[in-house]
């Protein structure tokens, strides 16, 4: 924490322009802040609020706008002249929502946590143990990564179909019970990290690979795997062309998939009920909002990792 | 250990080495039978499917490389390459500069800085239906948002989603909104450059330009590299925020045709029209122009890109 305050200032410092006549390599702490640098400061928040309302503001339209009647959804007002909740009332009755979460939260749950105990297994063996052809298996687990998903896509979907699965949310999310290369990636960086005496010393002590495993690599790994749960509930709560692909009855969509046949019904459809689309599509998007305020930490230093592995 | 290696095998060793090798392929079994079912036979059905008719009622019909004379003649696949191009070449670029841009501001936020990363990185949190949504909604050409602040500073806004030619444009510029990810990576980026390295190009008189063309951005080259690598690849297979907004059953309004993105043309051919050897063939096409896009790039990085402590 304390480098990384150091680092900031510091770059604060090399933004302040060098004057004529002035000592200078002076510490900062040791003179008072310059009127320029002072101005500087004040430049870097008014652009990074201007910033923070254009990042904002598309949120706070729609929820405002799902709080407006029909004619009003339109009219750009950030407080509705209308404030009413009959949105939220009528949609129930205007799309099967509740059924289109309820499955929504199925796949994203199963998907999440197959992903990360499979994901986590196959890590685990590539990370700790040593035999002949690792390093190709491996690779070979990188190189799938590189393969674009339109290519396995039909083949996928051929596989299913003769399983009878199409039309039922199992093409969702049973794939990841057999892992996924990103997320084995990040997994076994993690798993090497660690320091190898702890699972001798285990070892030592009588335990088996399994009990390694469970009882001293997983507790350690706690913080990578639940970066591994929450991108993946973000993965699974967001898909849309698994779901285009594999269901056709409304009652078997997920939450994205009904929200796609809400805009084809009521906006191409030709009766615009917007209303009824933002407020789907508030519905939608509030619980990844939610996962990101409970796993903020998780999110951020999941991603910065993953920057900094490639 | 590094004895053993050396030392002769005995039985025993050996025994033991069996043994690890044999538990290690129990932790990995679960990918390597993903591994064979979903990549490795898919890959290879897809190639055979490629020199096919078929659409999944009656058996595939050999064709040999119709399907892919078949891609030249069709005006859809030029057009939808095209689009594809046009939307990766504008906003690969565009993204970098942005992100970079607002991770430098970030820098110098002091204590706020993970307040501003927080409301920066949301955006990322949105499912892109709802991207999707949003576009149509916001950038509305009569009513929409965009065009009402544009309207504020007397600009007449362009029709963002039914103008072909704006189409691609607004669909770069919504894609800005969730660029929260590269935010954060080079946020990280930063933070990892020496000081030393600025205070000595001060005392040199560079100025704060100066110190980001010559330094920053050197000094950070292989993080950006990387991003310009998955933003690139993303890029190409372009598909729910577009989908979204453009296709779809009962969907006449809008103009189709400017954002015909590829997958999405090999979404309709596969599972729209049943064509599922022709789309395998259109998705080998995508391989293959990815690889030449990604080959590029790293031949380009081997000449620009630092990696720190590196021999390269």
């Amino acid at each position: 924490m304390t480098t990384t305050t150091g680092r900031a200032d510091a770059a604060e410092l090399a933004l302040a322009p060098v004057q004529a006549g002035d000592p200078p390599a002076l510490p900062a702490t040791q003179r008072r802040t310059p009127p320029r640098r002072r101005l500087g400061q004040v430049l870097v928040y008014v652009a990074l609020t201007v910033f923070a309302v254009v990042f904002t503001y598309p949120f706070i339209w729609l929820v405002s706008a799902s709080f407006k009647p029909r004619s009003e959804v339109f009219d750009n007002l950030l407080i509705p002249k209308t404030f009413t909740i009959e949105n939220y009332l009528n949609i129930w009755q205007e799309a099967p929502i509740g059924v289109w979460l309820v499955n929504s939260v199925i796949v994203t749950a199963l998907a999440a946590i197959c992903v990360t105990a499979s994901s986590a297994l196959v890590a685990w063996g590539f990370a700790y143990f040593r035999f002949r052809g690792r390093g190709l298996l491996f690779a070979l687990v990188i190189g799938s990564m590189m393969l674009p998903g339109a290519v396995t896509m039909i083949p996928t979907f051929l596989i299913w179909n003769g399983l009878g699965a199409t039309g039922t949310l199992t093409p969702l999310w049973a794939q990841n019970l057999f892992g996924s290369a990103f997320y084995i990636f990040l997994l076994r960086q993690f798993f090497l990290a660690l320091p190898r005496e702890l699972f001798e010393a285990a070892k030592i002590d009588g335990a088996g690979n399994w009990r390694i495993f469970t009882r001293v690599a997983l507790p350690l790994c706690k913080p990578a795997l639940a970066v591994t749960l929450l991108f993946e509930i973000q993965a699974a709560w967001t898909d849309l062309l698994r779901p285009l692909i594999y269901l056709r009855d409304s009652a078997t969509f997920t939450i994205p998939r009904g929200l796609k046949s809400l805009l084809d019904q009521f906006g191409f459809g030709g009766e615009w009920h917007w209303e009824v689309i933002v407020t789907a599509s508030v519905i939608t998007t509030v619980p990844m909002i939610i996962l990101f305020f409970i796993g903020q930490k998780q999110f951020v230093d999941g991603i910065a990792t993953t920057g900094s592995k490639g | 250990m590094s004895a053993s290696s050396i030392a002769p095998v005995r039985p025993g060793r050996l025994r033991a080495r069996r043994r690890e090798t044999l538990s290690a392929l129990l932790f990995i079994s679960p990918w390597l039978v993903g591994f064979l079912i979903f990549t490795l036979w898919p890959v290879i059905y897809s190639g055979y499917l490629s020199l096919t008719d078929y659409d999944v009622i009656n058996n595939p019909n050999f064709v040999g490389l119709d399907n892919y004379t078949a891609m030249f003649e069709d005006p859809k696949i030029a057009l939808s390459l095209t689009n594809t191009l046009i939307f990766t070449i504008l906003s690969v670029p565009l993204h970098i500069i942005v992100a970079l841009a607002l991770a430098l501001l970030l820098l110098r936020a002091a204590r706020a800085t993970g307040f501003f990363r927080t409301v920066f990185f949301l955006p990322k949190m949105t499912p892109a239906v709802a991207v999707g949504v949003l576009f149509l909604l916001i950038f509305n050409g009569q009513d929409g948002l965009i065009n009402r602040v544009l309207g504020f500073f007397g600009i007449s806004g362009p029709y963002w989603t039914t103008d072909p030619a704006w189409v691609k444009p607004g669909l770069v510029l919504i894609s800005l909104w969730t660029i929260g990810s590269s935010i954060v990576i080079l946020l990280a980026a930063l933070k990892n450059v020496p000081t030393e390295l600025y205070e000595s190009a001060r005392i040199d008189g560079a100025n704060f330009w100066q110190q980001t063309m010559r330094i920053t951005v050197p000094m950070i080259s292989s993080t950006i590299f990387f991003l310009a690598i998955i933003n690139t690849i993303y890029g190409f297979q372009i598909f729910t925020e577009a989908y979204t907004a453009f296709f779809g059953s009962g969907n006449t309004t809008y103009s189709n045709d400017a954002a015909l993105f590829y997958v999405i043309y090999l979404f309709q051919q596969g599972f729209q029209y049943l064509h599922m050897g022709y789309a395998s063939a259109m998705a080998w096409l995508l391989f293959v122009v990815i690889l030449i896009f990604t080959v590029v790039q790293f031949a380009i990085s081997r000449r620009t890109v630092y990696y720190e402590g590196e021999a390269r």
